[in-house]
Formats: structure tokens, sequence, C-alpha cells
């Protein structure tokens, strides 16, 4: 009888053992599986996102409750930016105004609306007059008329004045300098008036499909997954919001939109987008060189003729000598050793530029990619259950530097085109998610399109070999004199990824050092972005597959993605056994500008959404 | 043992989180305007505890409390996601906001204890904006309360309070009877996320908002700050070749 009994116990303690040994050693067993399965042996593990390495198929995941709790609303809004804003208040209007219910949610994933908000700004206030026209009652913070516009070509150390005529589109009579983020978070307060419900802190991770294809609604994002992947003790599932119709306004390049684009085709009719990256300083200057209202672009040096961009300047008139200053480099460069970061701190040393800083104090940075391609890269705006508003599908009027009017009109007219739809008497719908082709065709016909339309080939035009100087000749003769009125309409020069050429056929840059005075290193100037993120969990800069970066980004073009991005995330370190390198992100420092996503030659990097609420904390930039 | 049922007070403070902060031109404080505001870290961790502790069916209510203006009471719907049941918002706001220091909050969570009849007050050991470390303190000695600080472990027996203090010398374990304060310490938990579907529900609890004069609390300061200025700038060291040269530069310097 003992016999039995001992196999008995020695089963079950062997079955124990295996548990422990599998609860211990399952974080580095499972790595050691995978690391073989999916990257080379030298290539140590950086992606552990589930977007990339799916839960279902990971034994850590095994019995953890993945039910999410859902709700509906009417509309549902993906980013708290102007035209999300736009369109939730507009909708609200209308609601209110013909006295239906109508429960908007909108959700953002900066911890508080405004604090993602980057912009220059000279803002047109068209569309906000249009939106509420009792804004200056009202408080909105546009106290900066522009009363003086400074156009420059810049040589390395001289300054060539270009008047700026009535009718160029660079023109700035009639429209005010605004810190974005300050504007943004007042529209926040005009629609939490009207009964929008925000959501600040809680960011749209996943797009949510009816049976029949259509979309659902948003489901946000899930906490508490450690570094590694694996689930934390405080680990919580996202919430399912769902709606009749979707709005995504996720600003430039956002990452739900790159899904969309795929899912429903919307981009096989247009061209690639085409973008920029901005960085922007706030400096509070010295009170005698201040001169509020007075706005200053420049193009030309440090940039060579074939690289597009410039810089600007503007003198807030907030009560403080503030200055808003920054730079754009066209994400179509081609020399892999270029660092936008560094050519906005050279910049700042042009004799033209340096006198206003000097003596001046730098209080806030950051950056944030912008859209280059005008009408030509619009995709489809609308599908089964969604549509598109804002920066995300791009209405940025590229010669005039302004998207905001733009974007604030696509959210008004969305909402004026879904209001009918959804208050209609019987839900006249093929899909479970509303489709509202209006919107598009009434954007066409709107001042948007007419805006768009005349400036589309101002952009495409510096490609030539000219540069700079054949665009400014373009924009002379079609614009100025016929208004964009040519029958042609040119192409850009295919997607941003594609423009690097291998290292070893360019000239590496030598910029000067930072001298902390006016120019300044990156990581001081991450540090005033005020950026953070929990620092344990997976990291948002998600790679396909994780060996790319060394054997391609690093082997043919020398890791440009240590020089685009403007927060220092990725860094080429040697590995530990002496012999190599690897990639390290540190994606604590992301600031949600989303060039790497765009830049990345590879196209391997896909930047997904973070925790809700990490990110950067502008204030009023 | 006996499960004494127990409400309890507990204060999220509003505080300004920001790793940017500005000395304002005029030196009479730093720059708030705009800046991120949120819920005290240690006031996370205390309401993450009152929460576990109705959890468990110790205490039968917990009551949220912020002083300060009307954007506070976003900060009391954070720790009603996170599962406390009502809020008070004392509302205290422009030159009265800037000026509330310690005392007068303190006086006016024993007023809030009194009138709620609450036998627990758990609180965050210390702002981190002001880093003063005394409310939780002098809330108990205005209550004749017992108070557990720096609490980094805590467990109910019958009517007393079990609490493991970290101090300076290790850990220290001590029995204190209710009603007491408690303020909680880093180590005490790992607060939970105010996920959103808590944070809707929230929107359906109940915040009051009182005056501090209806709580017969004077909230006047008893301090006046002179100047607030920037920390000196750090300035270049100096290095030297020899254990001669030091001495003769400490010597120069008039250090020795």
């Amino acid at each position: 009888h003992l016999v039995p009994v001992f196999c008995l116990a020695a089963h079950r303690c062997a079955r124990l053992l295996q548990k422990i040994k599998t609860e211990h050693a399952t974080p580095q067993l499972y790595t050691a599986l995978h690391r073989r399965a999916c990257s080379t042996v030298s290539t140590p593990r950086i992606t552990t996102h589930y977007t990339i390495h799916p839960r279902d198929k990971d034994p850590r995941w095994e019995g953890v409750e993945m039910e999410r709790f859902a709700d509906e609303a009417d509309v549902v809004i993906v980013g708290g930016g102007p035209a999300g804003l736009a369109a939730a208040i507009r909708l609200k209007q209308l609601a209110n105004k013909h006295e239906k219910e109508l429960r908007v949610c909108l959700v953002e994933k900066a911890p508080q609306i405004g604090a993602h908000t980057l912009s220059g700004a000279c803002l047109e206030p068209s569309a906000l007059t249009e939106l509420i026209p009792d804004w200056k009652e009202r408080g909105a913070p546009l106290n900066t008329p522009v009363t003086e516009d400074v156009f420059s070509i810049l040589t390395e150390k001289y300054r060539i004045p270009v008047p700026i005529l009535p009718g160029l589109p660079m023109q700035n009579h009639g429209n005010y300098i605004v810190r974005m983020g300050n504007l943004v978070r007042w529209l926040g307060e005009q629609a939490e008036e009207l009964g929008v419900e925000l959501y600040p802190g809680y960011a749209a991770a996943e797009v949510l499909f009816h049976e029949d294809g259509s979309v659902k609604g948003i489901a946000t994002n899930d906490v508490g997954i450690a570094k590694d992947g694996s689930p934390k003790d405080i680990f919580e599932r996202g919430m399912e919001l769902h709606a009749k119709v979707t709005l995504f306004g996720e600003g430039c390049h956002g990452h739900l939109a790159k899904q969309l684009y795929n899912k429903f085709n919307l981009r096989e009719n247009c061209e690639p987008q085409t973008y920029a990256i901005g960085l922007k300083e706030l400096w509070m200057i010295d009170e005698k060189k201040w001169r509020p209202g007075r706005v200053e672009h420049s193009v030309g040096w440090p940039l060579d003729r074939n690289t597009y961009g410039g810089s600007f300047l503007y003198h807030l008139n907030e009560g403080e000598p503030l200055v808003a200053l920054g730079f754009v480099v066209g994400l179509d460069y081609t020399n892999p050793y270029l660092s936008p970061f560094r050519e906005f701190q050279r910049w700042k040393h042009h004799p033209f530029v340096a006198p206003t800083l000097e003596g001046g104090q730098r209080i806030a940075y950051g950056a944030r990619a912008l859209n280059e391609g005008g009408c030509q890269s619009i995709p489809k705006l609308t599908f089964p259950g969604g549509l598109l508003i804002g920066c995300s599908p791009g209405f940025m009027n590229v010669p005039k530097i302004k998207g905001t009017h733009t974007a604030m009109k696509s959210g008004m007219l969305a909402a004026e085109a879904i209001f009918p739809k959804l208050t209609a008497e019987t839900l006249d719908s093929e899909t479970a998610g509303l489709h509202v082709p209006e919107y598009a065709e009434n954007l066409k016909n709107s001042w948007v399109w007419k805006e768009l339309y005349a400036v589309r080939n101002i952009r495409p035009s510096f490609h030539n070999y000219f540069g700079l100087y054949g665009g400014m000749i373009y924009t002379g003769i079609f614009y100025w004199i016929f208004r964009g009125k040519e029958p042609w309409t040119l192409k850009h020069c295919g997607t941003d990824a594609n423009q690097l050429k291998p290292a070893k056929e360019c000239t590496p840059i030598e910029y000067p050092k930072p001298d902390g005075k006016i120019s300044f290193d990156l990581l001081s100037s991450v540090a005033l972005s005020g950026t953070n993120h929990e620092g344990d969990q997976p990291p948002h800069l998600t790679l396909k597959d994780d060996s790319i970066p060394v054997a391609r980004n690093l082997g043919i073009y020398d890791g440009p993605e240590q020089r685009f991005c403007p927060a220092g995330v990725y860094e080429y370190v040697p590995l530990d056994t002496g012999n190599g390198m690897r990639l390290q992100i540190n994606a604590q420092n992301c600031v949600h500008c989303k060039t790497c996503d765009i830049k990345d030659p590879s196209q391997n990097i896909n930047w997904v959404v973070p925790e809700g609420g990490g990110g950067p904390a502008y204030n009023g930039m | 043992l006996s499960c004494k049922v127990l409400s309890s007070v507990v204060t999220p403070c509003y505080c300004f989180v920001s790793p940017q902060i500005r000395v304002k031109p005029d030196n009479t404080g730093v720059v708030t305007d705009g800046v991120k505001h949120s819920m005290n870290p240690f006031c996370e961790i205390a309401v993450e505890e009152a929460v576990k502790l109705k959890e468990k069916k110790l205490i039968k209510e917990v009551v949220a409390v912020s002083c300060g203006p009307q954007q506070s009471q976003e900060t009391i719907r954070t720790a009603l996601a996170m599962g406390a049941d009502r809020g008070i918002h004392v509302d205290v706001s422009g030159k009265d906001y800037e000026n509330l220091g310690p005392l007068q909050v303190s006086k006016i969570l024993a007023a809030l204890a009194k009138q709620e009849d609450a036998q627990l007050i758990l609180l965050g050991k210390q702002a981190i904006d002001d880093d003063c470390n005394q409310t939780g303190q002098m809330t108990a000695a205005l209550l004749d309360w017992p108070q557990g600080t720096f609490a980094s472990e805590v467990s109910l027996e019958g009517d007393k309070i079990n609490l493991v203090r970290e101090i300076d010398g290790g850990l220290e374990h001590i029995k204190i009877n209710t009603p007491a304060v408690i303020t909680a310490d880093l180590r005490l938990n790992t607060p939970r996320y105010a996920t959103l579907p808590n944070i809707m529900k929230a929107k359906k609890k109940k915040i009051v908002t009182v005056k501090p004069a209806d709580l017969g609390v004077d909230v006047t300061s008893r301090l006046e700050v002179l100047k607030v200025e920037e920390p000196p700038q750090r300035q270049a060291g100096m290095k030297v070749e020899t254990v001669e040269d030091l001495v003769v530069k400490l010597k120069e310097a008039g250090r020795v």
C-alpha cells in the first residue's frame, strides 16, 4: 500500500515543481524561445508590445481576464485637438439648436487637453469665427494680432529681405499669433460647457469592427503591462466605446488612421502623404528686443537649396516678452547625416536671429511632424462607421504654413454631415456603422478645397534642379499672378521614407557644438518638453523585425533615426559582448512627434500609442 | 476579532506635478498658470489604502476631501474612480489658495472629521509641491488623536491599528488606538489605475462643496512669503593636481 501512495505523492510533487518552474522561468524561457524563433542569436530582444507579439499565444497571459467593459455613445471622437474639438462643439451646437439628445465622447491621449498640442502658430481666425462667432467675448486666447510680417532668405552671414506682396500665401494680415495649446484648452472648456464628455488621459488603442466590417468604435489602452510584455498585478483592460459613427482626428500621421488606410484601402487613388518635422522653443527674451505682433519667416541657410524647410519666429503679446520660434525641415531630405534638431540649433546663431535671443531664457521645447502633401495626398475620407478629420488626412496649406483653420473646418463639416443622419427618424444605413460620404462631398465644395487646390503645386515645385529658388519662382508666377489656376497638378516624389540615400553616397554634416546660451544639446531640450511615460511598460516604438535596425538602418544609412528623432529615443550602442552594435530605444523620451514612423527607410518602426497620460507636458505650445 | 465599522476621511491633495517649474518674474512664487495639476502621489497611495480597507470590509465608507479651487474637483473624481464613495470639495481659491498651508488644511480636516464622525484619517505623508510633511501630524494634534506617520504597512485589529513605520533607523512597529490619523509612505501599496469605466461611474458619485468659513475655519496664513528664487547656478568646479594645491586653494577661499 505504501508504494502507490509514494507514487501519488511523487507525481504531485513533480507537477508542483513544474508549475513553479513555469511561473518563475517563463519570462526568460519565453524570451529565449522567441529569440530563436524570430531574430538572429546576436540581436537582443527589443520589441515586447502585444501588437507584434500577440497575447493569445503567450503563456504568461493564460487565464488573464480579457473581457472589456463597453459603453455606447452616439459619436466617439478620437483626438482632442482643434479638429476633434471643433467637431464636438459643432455637434452639440446642432443638438441644442434642434433640441435633440446626443452623447458625444472624446478621448485624448494627453493627460490634459492641450498638453500634446504643438504649433507655431499664426492662426487664421476664419474657422473659429464660423464656429464660435463671439469667441472674443468668451475669452478665446487670441491676444496678439499680427502687426509686422517679415520674410527673408538667409545665407550663412547675410539676409536677403523678400517683400511680402498682398496676395502671396505667407501674408498674415488679419491673423493672430496664438499659443495653440492654450487655444485648444479653451476649446476644451467650450466643449465641456456644451456637454461633450471629454476624457483626457485615455488613448484610443484599437479600432473595433462590426461583423459586417464597418467601424463599431474604439477601445482605450490596457494598463498595467510590464516592460517585458507580461501582465502586472494592476493590469486592467481598456474600455470599449461603441458609437454609430467614429471621427478620427489623431493629427498628423495617426496610428489608428494608418490601420484604417490599409483596412479600407483609403489611399488607392491619392498620392502618398509627405511630411516635415517642426521643432519649436519658447523663449522669454530681453524686453528691449521684444516687438509684439512681429512675425518673421525665413528660408535658406542652414539648409541647402534642395532641402525644403525654413524658420519661424513670432513675438507674442500676452503681458510678458515671450517669443515662439522654430524650424521646419521637409522629411523628403536625402542626406541621412542630416539632423533637424541640430539644424534648428545652429539656425539660432544666424546674425539676424541671435540678437533677439541674447540675454533671454529658453523655457520650453517640443517637436511634431506636419503634413506637406496638400490636396494631392488627401485620402478617401469616409468609410462605413467612420470619418477622418483634421491633420490626420491632412489639410495643411503648406505655403501659408497653416493647417488649424482647415482642420477646424473639416471637423465642423463632419459634424454637419453626420448630424442629420444620426437624428433621422429611421437609421438609413446599409452597414451597422454609419457611412457618411456627404462629408467628403461637402468638403470638396467648401473653401477648404478651394484654398488647398490653389496652392497644390507650390510644394512639389521645389523638386527641380534649382530647388528652393525654382520653387519660389514657380510660386511667384503661378500662384501670385495666376492664382493657382494652371491646368496641371504636379506630383510628389514618392514616400519620404524612400528618399534617403545610402550613407556612403553622402557627406556627414559638421554641426557646431551647442553653446548653452542660444543653442543647446538634445537631452536638456527633451527635459524641457516635460515628457514622461510610465517606465514599466512595453516600448511603444515597436519594430516589426528586431534585426533590421542594425542590419539595414545602421548598415546602409548609418542609423538616421539617431538624428531625426527630436527626443533622443534611438541610440546605437555597443553590444555588451563588445563586437557589434544594438539599437537601444529610450521610449520614455518620446514626444509623440511620429517622425520615426514616417522617415524610417525600412518602414520597420510602427509607432503605437503608449499608456494614456504619458508623453509631453506642453504648456501653451 | 471584532470588526468595528469605520468611516474614513482621506485627503487627496491637489498639487502641481510638472518637471518644468519656473519662478515668477516678480519673485513672489512659481508660475502655476496652465501647469499640469494632479493628485499628490502619496495621497494616491492613501486613497488606495482606504479603498483596500473598504474592500476588506473593515471600513464602511471612504470620503475623499480636497482643498483648493474649482479644478480640485477633478482630483476628487480620480479618487472616486479609484473607489471612494463620495467627495467633499473645500473651496479655497485665488490669494487664499496661494497662501493655504498645512496649519489651515489641518484645521479644515479636523473640523470635517468631527462633522463626519470619522474614525480614520488617511493622508499622504507630504505634498510634492511644498514638501512640508506637517498636515497629518498637525491634524492629529488638533483632534488629540494618535498618529501613525510614514506608514508602510497598516492592519486593523479590532479597535486598534497595527502599523509599520519607515524611520531612519529601520522599521518601527506600533499599535495605536482609533480614532487615528495615518500618513502613507511610498511602499504602503501600488495605487490602482483610475480606469475609464470607473471615471464615468465617478461622475454619478456626489461631491459636496463647502467653504472654510462654513466649517468655522479661518484660512488666513500666519506666514508671509518674502521671496521665491531659483536655486543658485551650480558653479564650475576646480581640479587640483596635489593635496598641497588643495590646501592652498582652500586657504585662498577662506575655508580653512
